[in-house]
């Protein structure tokens, strides 16, 4: 047991160590610092495209994050860089897509899809409600009758 | 209604269905370009074979094919015969030397034949940014007023060029016609 804690503390501290690929920034004011990291986080690098920008090696990645440190000194603020970067890379590296109609699918259809379902369920259960009221527990005359029947065959 | 209801699940199958078959012949590495229909960035940047300041002026004029590519792009290389057809057969190709070593560029230039208008010198990848290059070669079509029409991500090779973008050239050209 306690070895696999330790596997497990190991494991989980060396993944930190992997992340990140190293620049060396020099940023005017310390909230700068905090803003880059939040949004090389938020955007995506499109040659490896399942990396944020913060996290590839990519020399294209290393490029985005160059123009971003500019950008910063440039008294930029977030949603400038962001338009900048979806301007010429498109909605695609955006991690937090923007609000329009064509993403529209994306932010709704979960929602809608759940919405869906818990109307589907709503309607079957009343349907099933509906129906045992109208089909009454109680048995017919005839089926009692062969009920008892059937009952007192097999007592004999 | 009843029996509508059973064949409801076959229907979401088959929606499912057609959907990922499709997936299965799209490139996720493709992405759509936000660059298209909006004009050619602004630049001034060297060019490679003299180093005199190249601007967008100089690609205006005529639909051309403004090509990203560097020496260190091994796709390139395997584009680079079938721009130079392409150029002998009378499309115009604007190069863009994208964050390469000049030296290199030139060497190659004389070694494989220059199918290049002018070559554009984008050392330090700016222009590339401006026009949302994320690796090369890539390749845009630009109209004589100087607006992206189009662009191909990857080695055009002679099927591509027959297949996908030669009409869409064509149509660049006839639509410049008076």
């Amino acid at each position: 047991m306690k070895r696999w804690i330790a596997a497990v503390v190991l494991g989980l501290s060396m993944a930190g160590v992997a992340h990140a690929a190293i620049d060396t920034y020099e940023f005017a004011k310390e909230g700068d610092r905090e803003r880059f990291r939040e949004l090389t986080k938020e955007l995506r690098c499109p040659k490896c495209q399942n990396q944020d920008i913060a996290d590839s090696n990519a020399p294209i990645a290393a490029d985005l994050r160059k123009e971003i440190f500019r950008m910063l000194g440039e008294g930029k603020d977030n949603q400038q860089i962001i338009d900048f970067m979806v301007d010429r890379y498109g909605d695609f590296v955006r991690y937090k897509p923007a609000l329009n109609a064509k993403t529209a699918l994306l932010w709704f259809g979960p929602a809608g899809l759940l919405l869906g379902g818990l109307v589907i369920i709503a309607v079957i259960v009343r349907r099933r409600r509906v129906q045992r009221a109208e089909t009454p527990d109680a048995l017919s005359l005839d089926e009692r009758e062969r009920l008892d029947h059937l009952l007192d065959k097999n007592q004999e | 209604m009843r029996r509508w209801l059973m064949l409801l699940p076959l229907a979401i199958f088959l929606v499912v269905a057609v959907f990922l078959y499709r997936g299965l012949y799209l490139d996720p590495a493709e992405l759509p370009s936000a660059m298209i229909d909006k004009p050619f960035p602004e630049f001034s940047l060297p060019a490679v074979q003299d180093g005199k300041t190249l601007t967008k002026a100089d690609i205006l004029g005529k639909p051309a094919l403004v090509n990203v590519w560097g020496t260190w792009c091994i796709s390139c290389r395997v584009e680079h015969p079938v721009l130079n057809k392409l150029a002998e057969k009378g499309v115009l190709i604007y190069g863009i030397n994208y964050k390469d070593v000049n030296a290199d560029a030139l060497k190659w230039l004389v070694e494989f034949h220059n199918p290049y208008q002018l070559n554009i010198r984008d050392d330090e990848g700016t222009l590339g940014l401006n026009l949302g290059v994320y690796g090369a070669p890539e390749t845009f079509f630009i109209d004589a007023k100087g607006i992206i029409r189009d662009k191909y991500v990857g080695v055009i090779d002679e099927q591509v060029w027959r297949e996908k973008l030669a009409a869409k050239y064509q149509a660049l050209v006839d639509e410049a016609k008076p």
